[in-house]
């Protein structure tokens, strides 16, 4: 393993201007594959999903996915882009198996949307533009496994082995312009871009858009120009950075790289490089072939695209409000600030706490259980909010439970614990594990009666005047009553008795 | 009529995966500059006005549904592989050691 030289981040954007390219593939979410009608569920069995079209058999001819096209038009729209009104699908001949018919099905010099940008904020609230080049249509490739060699990968392999199942999903690719400008904030641009695009496509229902799932993935093209210099310098490519967090850290990397390079007096290689999780570095990968090498042509089994102006205005007259609109409208409505907004997104539970309010929870109810008990669930299982065995209208029955005074948060707590073990809904687990408050006023009285007479200097404090004190009485109470009891009422009953006004 | 070199050709060559020997680059450099050519007198003839033709038909939106049909078994879609392991297609080698 090489060492590889890295330029401190700071000393490197003292001295150089970074400019990235962002190329980011999402899978969509159709039942078909682009150009045949086999299924695209995940995780079936090897091969099973294969026909003679996707197979690239002799005589088989492909036809367009209609919601394919559909998905590709929408996204264009969100992406504030032009639509094509004419375009081609185009082969991408290439030697490698992991396409059967020896060339992918892409779309080249007339992609079937162009020319957008896609505003994404930055931590601090900063807007910056994404000016869009274009995204167009194009299928999913199989999946290889490499057989021997000491990690699996492609270099020592003694042969690989195809499923086919994936081959021809469909894909839409979207790749941004040069984004200049950003400087040192370029990494945090490019997670931001990314995290933004992902939650529109989420929003727009073309793809479920999980990184981890390879749903989405994203290419980062980066290079360095000396500051106050015009000419890019030559870039990398680094290929299938598939978290949010890793598409910072890639950025952040290749800067540092590329720097080091440079200072040394080293000129960088247009190549691909391939990033690795563990310690957020790349390594060489391939030189690029030159796009003339792909001798792309216009594919002549597939007709043009010619979306009508109709269509494609019904498209755009159906785009859902933008997530970051959204996202603002929302922080507005639930009055909380911009970091604990960009914590809720994070935690992917902004859908989860609308379902939940929908379900006539107040919002800083609905917030409180997503983002605490239930995140730390889910923290502590490894699964995400979503996942959870639990469904907004349970958590909004949960706190109408704590507003009616029948469960206080600690039982409230207990409550969503038994709900998340499978122990049935809310009313159901407060019913077996007999979760109610004590609201009976005679056992609570005589729990006060004990508790203050149990701590006699304690109550003379507060019957001088130190109302405070009563905290520590309640603390009994609750002890006394294993955390059943109102703790507001307990309170005043305390203060009640001692003769001293709350 | 500048001619297509032999350097081109090798790099077709490998592009393709084909082994040509040197004589057959001269060859096919040959062979290759002739067709070009001819192919090339259809651009005599066409002016600006006719755009290049990539389909016969003047069809365009051909889609379909997205409804899913009946797939190969993996049996069928293996039926041809030269060689098979696991249910997949198996092929050589794909990159040499670093």
């Amino acid at each position: 393993m090489t060492v590889i030289d890295l330029e401190s981040y700071e000393d490197a954007l003292a001295t150089y201007d970074p400019v990235m390219g962002l190329e980011v593939h999402v899978e969509l979410g159709t039942k078909t594959k682009m150009f045949c009608g086999c299924s695209t569920e995940l995780k079936q069995d090897a091969n099973s999903q294969t026909c003679p079209v996707c197979l690239g058999l002799p005589g088989a001819l492909p036809v367009v996915n209609e919601i394919g096209v559909e998905s590709a038009i929408k996204i264009g729209l969100a992406l504030n882009c032009e639509i094509a009104e004419w375009c081609r699908f185009a082969r991408k001949n290439y030697f490698y198996p992991d396409m059967p018919k020896n060339f992918q099905t892409s779309q080249y010099d007339e992609p079937i949307a162009y020319d957008g940008y896609l505003d994404v904020q930055l931590e601090d609230g900063e807007i910056f533009r994404v000016q869009i080049e274009r995204a167009h249509m194009e299928e999913d490739t199989g999946k290889s496994t490499h057989v021997g060699g000491a990690t699996g990968r492609i270099h020592g392999a003694s042969y690989s082995l195809l499923d086919y199942n994936r081959a021809g999903i469909p894909l839409i690719e979207i790749v941004t312009k040069p984004i200049e400008g950003a400087g040192a904030r370029a990494p945090e641009v490019a997670k931001a871009y990314v995290a933004e695009l992902r939650e529109l496509i989420k929003a727009l229902g073309v793809s479920e858009a999980r990184m981890e799932m390879g749903q989405m993935r994203c290419d980062v093209n980066l290079s360095l120009r000396p500051n106050g210099t015009e000419t890019f310098g030559t870039r990398s490519e680094t290929k299938n950075v598939n978290s949010l967090r890793s598409v910072e850290r890639a950025a952040r990397f290749e800067i540092q790289r590329h720097a080091a390079v440079l200072n040394s007096g080293g000129t960088i290689v247009q190549e691909t490089r391939h990033f690795h999780e563990e310690d957020g570095s790349t390594t060489a990968g391939r030189i690029k072939d030159n796009a003339e090498d792909y001798r792309y042509f216009p594919e002549p089994d597939l007709v043009p695209v010619a979306p009508s102006r109709d269509w494609v205005e019904e498209l755009r007259k159906g785009l859902p409000e933008l997530p970051r609109l959204r996202r603002k409208r929302l922080k507005e409505e639930w009055g909380v600030n911009e970091h604990d907004m960009q914590s809720i997104l994070n935690a992917g539970a902004v859908d989860l706490i609308v379902a939940t309010t929908d379900a006539g929870a107040p919002s800083d109810q609905a917030r409180k259980w997503w983002m605490g008990e239930l995140a730390r669930n889910a923290n502590e299982t490894g699964r995400s909010l979503d996942e959870l065995p639990v469904t907004p209208a349970q958590v909004a029955r949960v706190a109408e439970l704590v507003a009616a005074g029948d469960l206080n948060d600690k039982l409230a707590r207990q409550v969503l614990e038994g709900v998340l073990a499978g122990e049935g809904d809310p009313d159901t687990v407060v019913e077996k594990r007999g979760l109610k408050v004590v609201s009976d006023e005679g056992a609570l009285s005589t729990a006060v009666d004990e508790a203050i007479a149990g701590n006699a200097a304690i109550a003379d404090k507060i019957r001088g005047g130190k109302v405070a004190a009563a905290g520590a009485l309640v603390g009994a109470v609750m002890k006394a009553t294993r955390g059943q009891a109102d703790a507001a009422r307990v309170r005043e009953l305390i203060l009640e008795k001692l003769g001293v006004e709350g | 009529m500048p001619g297509i070199t032999r350097e081109e050709v090798a790099h077709l060559a490998r592009l393709a995966r084909l082994e040509l020997k040197g004589e057959e680059l001269e060859h096919f450099a040959g062979q290759l500059d002739d067709i070009i050519g001819a192919v090339a007198r259809v651009s005599e003839v066409a002016d600006q006005d006719v755009p290049p033709t990539s389909h016969p038909l003047p069809l365009t939106n051909v889609m379909r549904a997205d409804e899913v049909r009946p797939s190969l078994t993996p049996e069928q879609a293996l039926s041809g592989a030269p060689a098979q392991e696991q249910q997949r297609f198996k092929v050589p080698q794909i990159l040499g050691e670093d």
